[in-house]
């Protein structure tokens, strides 16, 4: 029983990230990693950007998106290990290695994101 | 009851035939389930430079300019580019499996698939709209 409420939580988690990835990511990479870097657009200035990032509300933003999109990941790093590259055998390295790289990624976000700065 | 033998389960031997490491390459249809799997390496990497950017903008005006200048090289937009198609085709997959997740019911019918698709990609469109204009209002 532990097990499968386990799977569900994860699959919650999962489907809520692909939702975050899915309609918040393309504007990311596409702004920051292609239109600003290759002058498509005027990037914005530094004092613009990090009185962006200075309001808490981005801040929450950027770490719900951060950590939801890591436990997407996560999932489905795992059963694409588990599936494709049928390594089953590793099961429980792989399921270490996914959602606690996903546990430890979210701490790093919130300590970059509401410490560090 | 000391020093009886141990429960084991019975397992016959049931006869599989092996399944080879790359299956998923003997299908388009299987490439693309493969694929579509793939993209999530790409959504955890666009999260670390993400951070990386946050963590520059906090940190100073130097190492902000550093962070872009490395957003310039060759490699970084080369594998942006491929970044930015992955995220494509996770977006167009997860809006595509949707009726699979929602079945609405009219008037004791079943709302057609592209009904419940649409409404994601005009949800999508607004949304990275709104992210745009957050960035780009100076």
């Amino acid at each position: 029983m532990a097990e499968r409420s386990s799977t569900a939580f994860f699959w919650a988690l999962f489907s809520a990230g692909g939702v975050a990835a899915a309609f918040l990511l393309p504007v990311h990479v596409f702004l920051f990693g292609l239109a600003f870097p290759l002058g498509w657009i005027e990037p914005p200035g530094y004092e613009s950007l990090l009185g962006l990032l200075q309001s808490p509300v981005t801040r929450l933003y950027l770490l719900v998106l951060c950590v939801l999109s890591l436990f997407h990941w996560a999932h489905r790093f795992r059963y694409m290990l588990y599936d494709g590259a049928q390594i089953k055998h590793l099961n429980e390295v792989i399921v270490v290695g996914t959602y606690g790289g996903a546990v430890v990624g979210s701490v790093v976000a919130a300590y970059l994101l509401f410490l560090a700065v | 009851m000391k020093g009886s033998p141990a429960y084991r389960e019975f397992h016959p031997k049931w006869y599989r035939t092996r399944v080879s490491t790359y299956w998923w390459l003997s299908q388009w249809s299987y490439r693309k389930f493969m694929l579509r799997e793939l993209s999530s390496v790409f959504v955890a990497y666009v999260i670390v430079i993400t951070l990386m950017q946050a963590h520059a903008l906090g940190q100073g005006r130097a190492e902000y300019a550093a962070f872009q200048e490395l957003m310039t090289r060759p490699f970084v937009v080369l594998l942006n580019v491929v970044t930015f198609l992955f995220l494509l085709l996770h977006t167009i997959t997860w809006f595509n499996l949707t009726p699979r997740a929602i079945v609405l019911r009219l008037g004791g019918r079943r709302v057609p698939d592209l009904f419940i698709i649409a409404p994601n990609y005009v949800a999508w469109l607004v949304i990275s709209g709104v992210v745009a204009w957050f960035v780009l209002r100076g």
